[in-house]
């Protein structure tokens, strides 16, 4: 388990409402589950509240979604604090680094992408960097273990990296010009490097 | 090996059209109606003949599953849901599925939701795989516009079918859990029994299946159980995804045939072991939860159920960390503990306390700053964990290291000899520090 706070009163905005394309998608998620049942939909909901708050869950946006999915605010708290990827406090404004750092990562290098993370970005996770626009954490395994290391950044997943090319990810996003998604090397998603050796069938159509 | 013609998941890689032009030039959504026309009997029939046993862990036969849902309604809905909440450490084969040929997943739906008379289905996508859930959701979008699914559509069977998603949770991957995330609650998991077979989502009957194990029954269906069963040997059969990581060549996710050697899927298609196969160290076969296996014994180990038990170890997601002599072993396994520890869900005292001490022993014993006797102590708190938790993610973490007590004792000796024959400041702790 880990402990979760949420981030202290001085962060906290005064305030929170979706804006109206979001309180329709929202109603939407909710209209997916049996009737009586709206409380389904509140990963979802929280998910897309981070999103519109800047990557960042503050109190007044759980307590308006447990108000839209009429549930007591407790039962809404326990969802975010309980669930890792609700992030409680600030995050940074270009990029929110999630470095995946379980033993599959670790054994192709994770350590060096976390050590690029301390240098450039803070020493400690979840800390803005003093420009405000980067952050990063350490996260357990992100589901792309043949393509290790590597990182989540917002929606996208940054694969086969080296300390090297994960610099050029970061270039990229501090010019405000994502480089492109997945395997950072010539690598065809999940393939082994220099081509498949099954379905060759297939790659010849 | 396996021929590609025998392949499943003829776009693996990506390399064709996802959609469902491509699905069907793959031969996908091919004769649907038909196989629904064989009825709920023979649908479960041809399943439990094909010997599929479920692809996200225990192994559990499919067709006997489906079986267990009642044949009548009693009023109550049933839900069919599947498991892509994909995050045992080494395992990213569903992934595969879900970006590249998302409507074998989507018919696989159809066919079993029919099956087990479920007119919903939800699908539970980890949260860390956003784009593989938009494009799910795109696959999903382009069966309702063909009427392959939904209201009224041309099978006969009104099915909807739904993306939902987590947030970061690896015990939502456990069914009961999964079943409490949907329901808009934290991930905690429940007693059993009641199964969801009688009392799941909402309280309605449930059956809760892999990705991968819905995403082959409908090749299973056309092409045949005889087909399936022939592939691999009894009680272990069909195709099987592998995702091999760690210290190989060239990492891959590949489909190969069950039961195939573990040398032979390592050298043909990983690149074999960094450093040739005499540097191998060890692997784990399954997914981090399963207990290692160390180079010794993987010269003729078949990759299957019952070989892997065999061992004292479990073929699990098929997910294979390879790990070399340059490997740090109790570092490695402590970083496993660690994993635990961040994601036990905290319900039950033996693994919310247990996790935490696991990792804070073995962060020692990688340095050395441990006492001989801890390790039987250590040896002896895993086994008070495991089976005295809700669910199987106690005997999942305390596994593990059971492995590594089994095979890497004396390199922990060496280690504890070594610091201990070094003069230091900082006493050594004991365990229960």
């Amino acid at each position: 388990m880990s402990v979760r706070r949420l981030a202290p009163p001085e962060l906290q905005p005064k305030q929170f409402i979706f804006t109206v394309d979001n309180l329709a998608w929202a109603k939407e998620q909710m209209a997916k589950y049996p009737p009586g049942r709206e409380q389904s939909a509140i990963i979802p909901i929280l998910w897309r509240a981070q999103e519109q708050a800047g990557g960042w869950l503050p109190q007044k946006a759980i307590e308006y979604v447990a108000d839209l999915l009429g549930m007591a605010r407790i039962r809404a708290l326990e969802v975010a604090t309980f669930y890792t990827m609700f992030l409680l406090t600030p995050v940074g404004r270009k990029a929110h680094v999630q470095v995946c750092g379980t033993t599959p990562c670790m054994l192709r290098g994770a350590e060096d992408i976390r050590k690029v993370c301390q240098r450039r970005i803070h020493p400690e996770p979840f800390h803005v960097s003093s420009d405000g626009n980067f952050s990063w954490e350490e996260v357990e395994c992100l589901g792309a273990c043949v393509n290790a290391p590597m990182v989540l950044i917002w929606n996208d997943t940054y694969e086969d990296l080296t300390p090297e090319s994960f610099e050029k990810v970061l270039d990229g996003f501090a010019r405000s010009e994502p480089p492109k998604p997945g395997p950072q090397t010539d690598r065809q998603f999940s393939a082994p490097i220099g081509g498949p050796t099954t379905l060759k069938s297939m790659s010849k159509a | 090996m396996l021929d590609d013609k025998d392949r499943v998941f003829r776009n693996l890689y990506g390399l064709d059209d996802w959609g469902l032009d491509g699905a069907r030039r793959r031969g996908g959504w091919d004769g649907t109606k038909a196989i629904i026309e064989k009825g709920r009997d023979g649908i479960i029939n041809e399943m439990k003949a094909s010997g599929q046993r479920g692809r996200g862990g225990a192994g559990f036969p499919t067709g006997l599953k489906w079986s267990f849902m009642p044949k009548q309604s009693d009023g109550r809905p049933h839900y069919l849901v599947v498991n892509a909440d994909e995050s045992e450490p080494g395992t990213c084969k569903d992934r595969e599925i879900m970006r590249h040929d998302p409507h074998l997943l989507v018919e696989g739906c159809l066919i079993a939701g029919f099956a087990m008379g479920a007119n919903t289905g939800y699908i539970y996508v980890r949260g860390e795989f956003i784009r593989e859930r938009e494009r799910l959701q795109a696959a999903i979008d382009q069966a309702y516009e063909a009427k392959l699914i939904g209201k009224n559509n041309v099978h006969g069977w009104d099915f909807d079918l739904y993306v939902h998603h987590g947030a970061g949770a690896y015990i939502c991957g456990e069914e009961t859990a999964l079943l409490e995330s949907l329901e808009g609650k934290k991930g905690q998991p429940r007693l059993k029994p009641p199964f969801p077979a009688n009392v799941g989502l909402y309280g309605c009957p449930t059956t809760v299946n892999n990705v991968e194990t819905i995403a082959q029954a409908p090749d299973i269906m056309r092409r045949g159980a005889a087909w399936f069963s022939a592939i691999g040997r009894p009680n272990n059969t069909g195709t099987k995804l592998f995702c091999i990581s760690g210290h190989v060549q060239k990492p891959c996710t590949v489909e190969d045939a069950m039961s195939v050697p573990l040398r032979e899927l390592v050298e043909n298609h990983a690149g074999g072991v960094r450093g040739g196969w005499d540097n191998l160290l060890a692997v784990i076969p399954g997914g981090s939860s399963m207990p290692l296996i160390p180079a010794s014994q993987c010269g003729d180990l078949k990759m299957d159920f019952d070989s892997l038990v065999a061992l004292k170890s479990a073929l699990g997601t098929a997910a294979i960390i390879v790990m070399d002599k340059s490997t740090d072993i109790i570092k490695a396994m402590a970083r496993i503990s660690y994993f635990y520890k961040h994601e036990s869900c905290g319900q039950c005292t033996p693994c919310r306390e247990g996790m935490g001490w696991m990792w804070r022993v073995l962060t020692r014993m990688a340095e050395g700053r441990a006492h001989k006797r801890e390790i039987d102590m250590l040896f002896e708190v895993t086994k008070q964990i495991e089976g005295h938790t809700i669910c199987a993610f106690g005997d999942g973490a305390a596994w593990p290291v059971q492995g590594l007590l089994r095979h890497f004792r004396p390199e922990i000796e060496r280690r504890i000899d070594q610091y201990a024959a070094n003069p230091h400041p900082d006493p050594v702790p004991v365990a229960a520090e």
